[in-house]
């Protein structure tokens, strides 16, 4: 183990869990990001991570820097959001969607769907593939939000370094891609970038699922493995903003690890695959 | 010496066997949750199925905000990490493999250790890579008692020898005796 990794285990045992919920309490009230919901346990690890990048030895010199150099912030907010997917990450899970959802979807005239939690854009990026091979894409609107701006930017400009690429080429055929992977791309050196025909179809924007409320009625919401990372409180927060989103006999999707079971809205959804995590609104 | 509340296992290749020895062996009446990281393929499932069947206690999946219950096995489920909150329920993520591995054993050991403290019980097995010894590192730090199998007894002595370089642990053992030890510690003796 290197000196850093020593250093980090020393840090842990001495950050208790008040210096954590003051540091949260300090980034709401100057920064208006609100992280007092989230699971602390992943949190404390982003944060000593974030401790080691800045090089502050105590969480209160990390408070300090952040309320003092307002560049800090952003960084720091990339260790507390950031979450790496692929394109079609999970592929059993779109061709769930595909074989369950897609049918359904294509009854409505027009379509909007919400991607809540979007970091860096694979999965939007996703659903537009399939609903374009679908024949459904010129009628619909993605949504896809996230509270980390740059991770927005990335997300609008879409593109993936191309070694990535053979990866997701694989999880794209196992979602029963029945085109080319490279039909939705341009390669450019060593990147990936997304096609503008996908592009104008999503809407990337800034929306908290902590402080924000609803936007806009859509069909198919989907948040996945954003969940894992909440308090009891915020899931269902996020569970109801969901449902008020959904018109009726909406879908949700999840993490496969997510469920609506133990909420205060479970009551409002049916199951339409227990094992991909995909509800239907039923109220 | 306190009577422990929770044990935590990790291991790696060359570990299941050694795993099933021990959960064969945990009393019928355990009154503490023990919750393993075996690192595994992807998509295999089966986990709680097999150790299940070597024991009458209950053998699960680990379910996000579940509380921790006495008397149940929990594995952690594939490709997600697998914490515990300080309300004494699981917590999962998808962040970053460590140690190449997701589940990581280092991330369920810190979090146990922050929450158990000198009452908690780590377990480091045989396998091919160093995750879960800084882990098992910070629960001897907190006061822990830490179990390592001896790399002898090893069949992968990668993790086991890591974990050795790092800190001198409470016990070095072979399978057969972290098995009847643990049962020994367990009842709130020492071993």
């Amino acid at each position: 183990m290197d000196a850093g990794a020593a250093r980090n285990a020393a840090l842990r045992l001495d950050i208790s869990e008040t210096e954590i919920r003051q540091l949260l309490e300090t980034l709401y009230q100057r920064y208006h990001y609100d992280f007092r919901q989230y699971a602390a346990a992943s949190l404390k690890r982003r944060l000593l991570q974030a401790l080691s990048h800045f090089q502050c030895q105590t969480l209160a010199q990390l408070q300090e820097r952040v309320l003092r150099d307002e560049s800090a912030f952003p960084r720091l907010l990339e260790y507390l959001t950031v979450q790496v997917s692929d394109l079609f990450r999970d592929p059993e899970f779109f061709l769930a969607v595909r074989k369950q959802v897609v049918p359904l979807l294509a009854t409505y005239p027009s379509l909007k769907l919400w991607v809540a939690g979007c970091s860096t854009g694979e999965e939007a990026y996703s659903y537009a593939i399939l609903l374009a091979e679908e024949g459904l894409l010129d009628r619909t609107r993605i949504y896809a939000t996230d509270i980390n701006d740059e991770s927005l930017r990335k997300a609008q400009k879409g593109v993936y370094p191309l070694d990535r690429m053979k990866q997701f080429t694989l999880n794209h055929r196992t979602a029963g891609g029945h085109g080319s992977l490279s039909d939705y791309y341009h390669a450019s050196k060593d990147s990936a970038v997304m096609s503008p025909k996908l592009k104008q179809h999503i809407t990337f924007a800034d929306h908290s699922l902590a402080t924000d409320s609803i936007f806009s009625e859509v069909q198919l919401v989907s948040c996945r493995n954003v969940l894992i990372y909440f308090d009891k409180a915020l899931q269902d927060r996020a569970l109801g903003l969901f449902s008020d989103a959904l018109c009726r006999r909406g879908f949700l999707c999840l993490g496969t690890k997510e469920s609506v079971r133990f909420s205060a809205h479970a009551h409002r959804f049916q199951e339409v695959s227990g094992e991909q995590k995909i509800y239907r609104r039923v109220d | 010496m306190t009577a422990p509340v929770a044990v935590v296992i990790g291991g790696s290749a060359g570990a299941l066997d050694v795993l099933r020895t021990i959960v064969r062996e945990l009393p019928a009446d355990l009154a503490c949750p023990v919750t393993v990281v075996l690192h595994l393929p992807a998509h295999s499932t089966g986990l709680p199925a097999l150790l299940g069947a070597d024991t009458g206690l209950r053998v699960k999946l680990a379910e996000d905000k579940e509380p921790l219950a006495p008397g149940t096995v929990y594995i952690a489920p594939p490709s997600y990490h697998l914490l515990i909150e300080s309300q004494g329920t699981f917590a999962l993520s998808v962040d970053p493999p460590v140690h190449f591995s997701r589940p990581s054993i280092d991330v369920l050991f810190e979090t146990a250790a922050d929450v158990y403290g000198a009452r908690l019980i780590g377990v480091l097995l045989s396998g091919a890579s160093e995750d879960g010894a800084a882990g098992l590192q910070e629960i001897h730090a907190a006061g822990g008692t830490t179990i390592v199998q001896s790399p002898l007894s090893a069949e992968v002595a990668i993790m086991p020898a890591a974990a050795l370089t790092l800190f001198e642990p409470t016990y070095v053992w072979s399978p057969n005796d972290i098995a009847s030890g643990l049962t020994t510690l367990l009842s709130g003796r020492p071993a």
